[in-house]
């Protein structure tokens, strides 16, 4: 057998799945919580995270080439899978299918959200509480965003139960379900935050 | 009384390489039957239930008290051992499949040998450093023998390799008993000398890179071994062996 990079390449997926994607998500998701002070609120935090100094380069180090490499290779681990869950329906097996599924679905709304918000600003159109509340103006897009939002933290809170077993931090069976508890309540809270925060732009 | 009858539906491969096709039997039972006498049963009189004489079912089995592992086999969906499968406790009809994990030899009979590499690859045992008298080695703390015995009863039978989503002709990862291996041998005193070999072994392509925690193996290991505890263990030394290693070599 091959010597190779796979563990490597494991660990690394692993780290960033957790920094800097899911801090970027817990920045984007509050962020957006703005909107619920109304339309004034969200427009002035936008202007503050254009005002970050070299934004494009923070953009591509810290979210497009991290998110890039982990929906990858996160696709390449997700098919080399042979789910089982009909003859093993244990939970863990459970949230194994669903941190694969949810991989799958987010990456399907990240490349939607990304091509009708940021590849427009790109080409000059400004982004803005209107853009969002345009968008979700159709209830076909509100229903595609609260799948996308429910999914994207459930594989964030899921994610950080599975980054604290591979990296050793939990290791009997005790703090694993301690885990499972809190990522459980984690999972929760980012949801409602989520959902609140689009809920705002749905006029 | 008409006879009572054990109904099993019996997945069958005449080759390596020949298609599976399923087999029904019907054959007489006997109080406290487990899954080996009813394929003995079978041998003795080797007739389906259609009536037609049809070639003996084969297995393996040595021990049949499920220490020697041979006899795993997927029963009614799960893989186990069928000399610890009774037939009182099981539904009807009983499903017997070989672990299609494993390359099928013949009917229910598999072919362990990744296994037995896996445990080459990754140094499961401890090494002789000498032909003369060494002495007594190092004594080990009795907390620590105690679960490394868990460990130790590990019996090659594949059942965790079988269960686990991540082993599959697709993967090339090694299973989830050959990493408990790998701290029980890097707990032993005299074992513990080549530790950095076994960690090494475990960060190669196969190794413990590929565990997506899923649990599964935990749930079917028949031995009760705490393989996720394992994992997770050598999660945390081979992370910390490889920092070591970027750092100070
Ligand atoms: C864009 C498409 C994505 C795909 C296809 C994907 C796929 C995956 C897969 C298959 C795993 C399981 C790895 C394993 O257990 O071995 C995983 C883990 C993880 N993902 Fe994603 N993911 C995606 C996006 C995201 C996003 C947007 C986030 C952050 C919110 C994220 C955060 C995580 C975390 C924290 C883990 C846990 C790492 C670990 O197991 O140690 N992923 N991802
Ligand atoms: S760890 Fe358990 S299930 Fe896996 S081979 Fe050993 S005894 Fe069998
Ligand atoms: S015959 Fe040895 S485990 Fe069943």
């Amino acid at each position: 057998m091959a010597k190779g990079h796979s563990f490597l390449s494991h660990k690394l997926h692993s780290l960033l799945g957790l920094f800097p994607i899911g801090l970027f998500l817990l920045f984007h998701l509050t962020a957006n919580y703005q909107a619920t002070h109304g339309a004034e609120a969200f427009n002035q935090t936008v202007g503050l995270i254009e005002k970050v100094p070299l934004l494009l380069i923070v953009e591509f180090v810290f979210i497009y080439i991290p998110i890039l490499f982990h929906a990858i290779y996160g696709l390449y681990i997700a098919f080399q899978a042979k789910q089982n869950v009909g003859n093993f329906s244990y939970f863990r097996n459970q949230m194994f299918l669903w941190q694969r599924l949810t991989g799958v679905i987010t990456l399907i709304f990240i490349v939607w959200h990304v091509w009708s918000t940021r590849i427009p600003k790109a080409m000059g159109v400004t982004v803005n509480f209107d853009m969002m509340a345009d968008i979700l103006s159709s209830p076909a897009m509100i229903v595609f965003y609260t799948i996308g939002i429910i999914s994207t933290v459930f594989h964030f809170s899921n994610g950080i139960w599975s980054f604290l077993v591979h990296w050793g931090i939990t290791v009997g069976p005790r703090s694993q379900r301690i885990a499972t508890y809190f990522t459980m309540v984690v999972f929760v809270v980012v949801t409602f935050i989520g959902l609140r925060a689009m809920s705002a732009f749905i006029l | 009384m008409a006879e009572k009858l054990i109904h099993l539906i019996i997945t069958r491969q005449d080759s390596p390489d020949s298609t599976p096709y399923k087999e029904e039997f019907r054959i007489p039972y006997r109080p406290g039957m487990n899954v080996i006498s009813a394929l003995m049963e079978i041998q003795r009189n080797p007739v389906n239930a259609q009536g037609q004489k049809t070639a003996p079912v084969n297995w393996e089995s040595n021990c049949l008290e499920e220490v020697c592992g041979a006899c795993s086999m997927v029963i009614n969906g799960r893989p186990r051992q069928a000399c610890s499968a009774l037939v009182d406790k099981l539904e009807q009809p009983i499903r017997l499949e070989p672990m299609s994990t494993f390359p099928v030899q013949r009917d229910l009979s598999i072919d362990r040998s990744r296994m037995f590499d896996a445990l080459k690859r990754v140094k499961a045992w401890v090494p002789i450093d000498g032909t003369h008298d060494l002495g007594p080695g190092p004594r080990m703390p009795e907390v620590e023998r105690q679960w490394a015995y868990e460990l130790s009863k590990c019996m090659t039978c594949g059942v965790c390799l079988e269960a686990c989503p991540n082993v599959n002709s697709k993967a090339e990862f090694i299973g989830p008993f050959a990493i408990s291996q790998v701290r029980l041998f890097n707990q032993h005193p005299t074992g513990m000398m080549n530790k950095h070999e076994r960690l090494e072994a475990l960060m190669e392509d196969g190794g413990i890179g590929d565990c997506g925690n899923s649990q599964n193996c935990v749930q079917a290991c028949p031995k009760g071994i705490p393989l996720t505890t394992s994992i997770a263990h050598m999660n945390k030394e081979t992370v910390k062996h490889a920092v070591k290693k970027f750092f100070f070599s």
